[in-house]
């Protein structure tokens, strides 16, 4: 079933700096406020693209986040060209984390990121090749009664 | 407590701000310099306090919805941390109080933690 709110939105990453970490969450969120998406659900998806986001920026070289307005819910999958991941279970544990001193210099780096996105998500997958990339998906629904 | 009178009593600059959002009613707050926590655990209209000044800090209070931000013990946001506050309609504020006493003012006043603390089992209790 098509209904008009349903559209799919890409944005690629490619080579950002630092400094530009967010920016497609920021982009993107405005774009759906405007479709009148419930902020609530906007707000989780923001928080969602914001981890991928600083994720692509931080371990990878490029990357895309593509995301599709669906009636009853939001798929945001991110998909990158980089170093992967080579343990995803130990990549999920609160507080395990690479990052590097520019990163933490900028207030990332904690280890939350993926177990924060899987908080904000109804269903959360990733998957990673190691020297490939990783990708990552998470579904929210848009729940009418609630928000 | 207004933005307003948030500004009195921090003997703050406001840096970014609409005379409107000057009547915004601030009742919780998040204070971090770690905006990888700020990400986590801030709420939705909250005052965040920090002392990291780059944009990112801005964009986050955009994504989550976060009412304003009070820079601490003096310091200045980034340039770009002011132009993107202004073209996402954040308001910005900087105080020379060190974060405990800003918190501590805050608090004082009966503007209390946007949650109230993380429990086992990454959950959290809801103020
Ligand atoms: N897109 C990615 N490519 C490569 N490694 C990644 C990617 N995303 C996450 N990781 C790895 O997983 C770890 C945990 O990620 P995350 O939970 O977001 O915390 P943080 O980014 O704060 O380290 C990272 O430190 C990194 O080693
Ligand atoms: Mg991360």
């Amino acid at each position: 079933m098509k209904s008009e709110s349903e559209f799919v939105g890409n944005v690629s990453i490619v080579g950002h700096g630092f400094e530009y970490a967010g920016r497609v969450s920021n982009e993107i969120k405005k774009i759906l406020l405007e479709q009148g998406i419930p902020e609530g659900i906007v707000r989780r998806v923001a928080v969602v693209i914001f981890e991928v986001e600083v994720n692509i920026i931080s371990y990878a070289e490029t990357g895309f986040i593509r995301y599709q307005v669906l009636p009853d819910s939001i798929i945001i999958e991110a998909k990158d060209k980089g170093q992967g991941i080579a343990d995803i279970e130990l990549a999920q544990q609160e507080g395990y984390s690479t990052a590097d001193d520019k990163i933490r210099e900028m207030g990332f780096g904690a280890g939350m990121g993926l177990a924060n996105i899987k908080k904000f998500s109804d269903v959360f997958e990733i998957n990673s090749e190691v020297g490939k990339g990783t990708y990552v998906k998470s579904i929210i629904n848009i729940d009418k009664k609630r928000s | 407590m207004k933005l307003a009178e948030i500004i009195d009593m921090l003997d703050a600059e406001l840096i970014v701000g609409t005379p409107d959002q000057l009547q915004i009613d601030i009742k919780t707050a998040f204070g971090a310099d770690l905006m990888s926590d700020v990400l986590c655990d801030a709420r939705s209209g909250c005052l965040l306090i920090t002392g990291l000044t780059t944009p990112q800090g801005v964009r986050i209070a955009y994504a989550l919805d976060i009412a304003g931000i009070v820079f601490c013990r003096g310091k200045r946001p980034q340039p770009q941390s002011i132009e993107i506050a202004r073209e996402l309609g954040i308001p910005l504020l900087r105080t020379q109080y060190i974060m405990f006493e800003t918190c501590g003012r805050l608090f004082g006043e009966g503007i209390i933690g946007c949650i109230r603390e993380i429990c086992a089992g990454d959950s959290f209790r809801e103020i």
